[in-house]
């Protein structure tokens, strides 16, 4: 019996990506593209080129990212809402933040960010406890508190960028310029790629490692503000007024956190690979993903990072270029930039090439963070040079 | 084995060079290598070094060249070795990797199929050329490009996708080639061969550019890419840059000048910095009249081919109306004066010839609120702060203390003491005060003398009351009216002892006057036991207070100022902050306070104008190295096998296949294709 063309369309179709997508995708990138077009049509005027390039390019890559992984279409409405009933309540005025109760106790760019920290801290906890007593209700509550806290990170963030035009208009600014905002920033990038294994896996045990680093970050994060004052709106230095910005400082935070991930679950398999040699039954391996998961999700993180990070440091090169009269100049921040990005590139080399797994991969990936860490905060501490906007 | 034997040894030194071992082995040294260039300052004054590590260690790390490790020899060759060691890769594997993109490997047995980890197998009703006819619309539907071969019956479908995945090693280790290709056309190794063979010699001499001599220049054509650097004043022309080579530096002649016809700093509300930048005229022969242009941080101007920065400022010889009050003399005077940043002149004075240098002026002076001027930072680098962040410091408010001038008077000794004089009074607690700052060298903060402003907001009034104070005959006769007052209220008439204390009470006010108080605690420790000490210091200062007091009501008196309600409370604190700034001469110890009435602001800019014909081969490198990085770790090169055998009316097939990463991805998509095919089948039983 012959196939019949309606019988194979009916089996397999003809499989276009575009025909899988849904009405609500479609309605959703109309949404996005007409949110590009509105933004550029009002603000055009303090636009150049390549911002309108960045503008319409951001917009594609959300409609691409909420297609391939459709939890992040809610996530962009919930941010959009909330962002935009903030900046109506605002007006023009910053002194509503004080006075407005939504804005005082939940919307304004401060209160979204402490509500961003303790959700998070709170989600370690609830990762912790479902450890220990893996049940899935508490599961649940422990994803949909990250997904909470995410969301009102980058509320925080778009609440602040409308806020610094509400001091002043030169002030205004995209909030990645200090180390503040790129704390918040790494929490909540570091959460995304977390929750995106998470949903992919099914494997809620690793949460309690990824929020542990991002509880840490939180909690420099709070140093920061109430010690150093840090969360207060600054005006831009003339090295950072430029469209580089906008792209170089996203692209190196997904690297950031990817790394930061990466040795989070080093550490994870390191931990499960210890309490499998005592006891293979233990509850808490029954818990974690198995070994094998583990070693290839940090793979994965560690090549998302690279990719990310190699995007980055290009992007930081080109800017150099404009702002400091050179690609490279071996300033201790491009130097270490070019050392975190070696390590990994011989990492990546050690798996692809040479066929390590698990343990020296996890230890070595954990060493990253450190190195990470360094270039990321330990330059603008110790070392001079030009790339010092995050000084402590 | 001993195959390795048989090679030639230039087949060994490939297999060495291409091995991954040293590749890994390159990337970490290079990355612990360049650690050292971050912690160790680079291209720092040597005097800095040497007192930093001492004449010894200073040797050794001079002759490693870790103070320019990124320069030196041994660092270019470890990333020769990289470069070299990345091409010999991609020349052995490269060829490998375009045949496999393009070869199907249709001769697979069914043996190799059956051991590969993705199998199934399905015997079907269908003909052959049916279920093939089927396998091959369903692949191409998912993708797959597909090679058939039919041998004694057994058709074989070699599927492949995602081959792109193979460019990815391509692009990214060619890309590395390329940048480093690139780099190395940037980078100063033509001119450190010139240098070696003698055609070149750095100048370390602070001389004029103009009498550099031709050894140490370099014309136009003849160095294709540089990055120099050339402080421009205002209204002034060059055709130049130099070079900073260690510690000396070439002279980079430019096919065209350069005119700087302002430069300007912006500020935001707060104070601080907004923006920089330059009006440039570019006068050139190939331009038909001159160009203007402005440049700014973040916005250079590219002309032929050479790039022009904005990268720092300075002063370019700002011109200053100036008093010089004499601190020595009792006739409160001022000497008309001017200056000029960069100039000298010279000042007579008791104390001989003194020399005054004008070092530099600003026109802003902005500190943080809530930071004393002390401990204010009072000499940020101006070029981190036109390129870098470092007024990135969180505190909302900062305050605009006004213009302000640096110099330094050198004592006829050849002793220098450096000051900073403000223009106009800084307000402080609410009064206003003439700053003026000194320190004995560089490395100490300036301690600030505090001028109290007088209600015509000048330094008069406190000049007079510090003439004076100089001035002995006065001194004397206020000294005597004030002992008579307080003999005769209390009722003594001895003339000896009035003489005793008005020679007193002189001497304390000359003390006082030359070294504060702590010359009269000096001379307490020196003088009294140690039991009366407190006593003796309470009445010394009693009676000098005394002294001041009625020079100071003298002083008002002149000035014609209403005294009969007494001295206001403006008026008395006024006093207090006298007192304390005359208490604060003696260490200010100079002989004059120099005052700037007016100015004529001229700054200048620094420009870096670069030359890189590498930047577009970098650039190129980066582009393969992004869109390589991304093909590699997002596409598998996938690979199926379909084999139909005739069995029977149907026939039987399998489905064998592999990628090259990512297994267990892999192994996920193969199910889902091989179950879609079982439910395919199934339905049509």
């Amino acid at each position: 019996m012959a196939v019949t063309k309606e019988q194979f369309n009916k089996d397999f179709g003809k499989e276009s990506f575009f025909k899988q997508l849904s009405l609500f995708d479609w309605i959703w990138a109309a949404a996005l593209l007409f949110g590009a077009g509105y933004a550029w049509n009002k603000y055009s005027a303090l636009m150049d080129n390549y911002e309108v390039g960045i503008l319409f390019g951001s917009a594609i890559a959300l409609i691409a990212l909420g297609w391939y992984w459709k939890a992040t279409r809610n996530l962009m409405i919930a941010i959009a809402a909330i962002s935009l009933f903030a900046v109506s309540l605002y007006g023009n005025d910053l002194g509503q933040s004080e006075q407005n109760f939504f804005l005082k106790f939940l919307v304004s760019s401060q209160s979204a960010t402490m509500w961003m920290s303790a959700l998070f801290v709170m989600a370690t906890v609830t990762y912790f406890v479902y450890l220990a007593k893996p049940n899935e209700f508490i599961g649940k509550v422990a994803t949909s508190m990250v997904w909470v806290a995410t969301t009102m990170g980058f509320v925080g963030l778009m609440v602040r960028w409308r806020e610094s035009y509400l001091i002043s208009h030169d002030v205004g600014h995209i909030p990645v310029s200090n180390l503040y905002e790129v704390f918040i920033l790494f929490a909540i990038i570091t959460a995304l790629i977390y929750l995106f294994y998470e949903a992919r896996t099914r494997a809620k045990g690793m949460g309690a490692f990824a929020l542990t680093i991002i509880s840490a970050s939180i909690a420099f994060l709070l140093w920061y503000h109430f010690e150093k004052g840090a969360h207060e709106i600054e005006p831009l230095v003339p090295a950072l007024q430029s469209y580089w910005m906008k792209i170089h400082v996203p692209a190196n935070f997904v690297g950031y956190g990817a790394f930061a991930l990466a040795a989070m679950l080093g550490v994870a398999y390191l931990l499960v690979e210890r309490a499998q040699k005592r006891n293979p039954q233990s509850s808490f391996v029954a818990r974690m993903p198995s070994l094998d998961m583990l070693d290839d999700i940090m793979h994965k993180t560690i090549a998302l990072g690279f990719a990310f990070f190699t995007v980055a440091t290009i992007l930081g090169a080109m800017w150099a270029a404009e702002a400091w009269g050179g690609y490279w100049s071996w300033d201790p921040k491009e130097t270490w930039a070019l050392i975190v990005w070696l390590n990994y590139a011989a990492w990546l080399h050690m798996r692809l090439t040479k066929g390590w797994r698990g343990a020296p991969l996890a230890w070595w990936a954990i060493i990253g963070l450190f190195v990470t860490t360094f270039a990321f905060l330990g330059v603008n501490m110790f070392l001079s040079g030009l790339h010092s906007y995050g000084e402590l | 084995m001993n195959k390795s034997r048989q090679q030639k040894p230039a087949g060994l030194w490939l297999e060495f060079l291409g091995s991954m071992n040293l590749a890994i082995t390159m990337l970490v040294v290079i990355a612990v290598a360049s650690v050292i260039g971050t912690v160790l300052q680079q291209n720092q004054p040597y005097q800095d070094y040497i007192i930093k590590f001492g004449p010894y260690w200073h040797e050794i790390f001079k002759v490693l060249d870790l103070y320019d490790v990124y320069g030196a020899v041994w660092f270019l060759l470890l990333l020769g070795f990289l470069l070299l060691s990345t091409s010999v890769c991609v020349y052995r594997n490269g060829p490998g990797m375009l045949r496999d993109m393009r070869h199907f490997r249709l001769n697979m047995k069914e043996k190799s199929l059956r051991v590969m980890r993705n199998f199934r197998e399905w015997t079907l009703n269908d003909s052959p050329q049916q279920v093939e006819q089927t396998f091959t619309q369903y692949f191409n539907n998912k993708g797959y490009r597909a090679r058939r071969k039919e041998h004694e019956g057994v058709t074989i479908l070699a599927l492949m996708k995602g081959q792109m995945n193979r460019l990815g090693y391509l692009f990214t280790h060619v890309g590395i080639v390329v940048i480093c290709i690139g780099g190395l056309m940037d980078g100063n190794l033509g001119l450190s061969i010139k240098e070696w063979l003698g055609g070149i010699k750095i100048e370390k001499r602070d001389i004029a550019a103009k009498e550099v001599p031709p050894i140490s220049r370099l014309g136009p054509g003849e160095n294709w890419s540089f990055r120099g650097s050339i402080t421009l004043p205002e209204d002034s022309v060059s055709n130049m840059v130099f070079l900073n080579i260690r510690d000396g530096y070439l002279v980079q002649e430019l096919p065209f000048a350069v005119e700087l016809k302002e430069f300007r700093v912006e500020h935001y509300a707060s104070g601080q910095p907004k923006s920089f930048e330059s009006d440039l005229v570019i006068h050139d022969d190939q331009l038909e009249e001159p160009m203007e242009e402005t440049i700014a941080v973040n916005h250079p101007l590219i002309y032929r081919g050479y790039a022009i920065y904005q990268a720092s400022f300075s002063d370019g010889g700002t011109k200053m109306q100036l008093k010089a009050w004499p601190l020595f003399d009792s006739n409160p005077q001022p000497i008309e004066l001017d200056g000029k940043v960069a100039a000298r002149r010279q000042i007579e004075t008791p104390n001989g010839v003194m020399t005054i240098e004008f070092e530099n002026f600003k026109e802003f002076n902005v500190f943080p609120a809530d930071e004393e001027l002390a401990v204010a930072p009072d000499k940020v680098e101006q070029s981190e702060m036109v390129r870098g962040g470092t007024m990135g410091q969180s505190s909302k408010k900062f305050t605009n203390y006004g213009p302000s001038f640096t110099f330094r008077v050198r004592q006829p000794n050849g002793e220098a003491r450096e000051f900073v004089n403000y223009m106009v009074p800084v307000r402080q607690e609410g009064r206003y005060f003439f700053l003026s700052g000194m320190r004995e060298s560089q490395a100490e903060p300036f301690r600030y003398l505090h001028i109290p402003a007088d209600d015509k907001m000048s330094v008069d009034r406190f000049m007079r009351l510090h003439a004076w104070l100089n001035d002995e005959a006065r001194v004397r006769r206020i000294a005597e009216q004030s002992a008579r007052q307080a003999m005769s209220e209390a009722n003594m008439q001895d003339k000896q002892m009035l003489q005793n204390i008005v020679t007193s009470m002189v001497r304390l006010t000359s003390e006082f006057n030359r070294g504060g108080y702590q010359a009269i605690d000096q001379r307490i420790q020196q003088t009294v036991p140690e039991q009366q000490q407190m006593k003796v210091a309470e009445t010394y200062l009693k009676i000098l207070n005394t002294v001041l007091e009625n020079l100071y009501w003298e002083l008002l008196q002149a000035e014609g100022v209403a005294l009969e309600q007494g001295i206001s409370p403006e008026q008395g604190r006024w006093f207090e902050d006298a007192v304390n700034a005359l208490a604060s001469m003696g260490p200010y110890s100079s002989p004059f306070y120099l005052q700037m009435t007016d100015f004529d602001l001229r700054q200048a800019s620094g420009l870096q104008i670069t030359r890189s014909p590498g930047k577009n081969v970098v650039y190129l490198g980066c582009v393969m190295l992004m869109i390589g990085v991304f093909l590699m770790f997002y596409i598998t090169h996938q690979r199926l096998w379909v084999m139909i055998r005739p069995e029977g009316q149907g026939s039987r097939v399998m489905l064998a296949g592999m990628g090259n990463r990512n297994q267990t991805d892999f192994s996920k998509g193969f199910d889902s294709l091989a179950d879609e095919l079982d439910r395919h089948y199934a339905s049509r039983q």
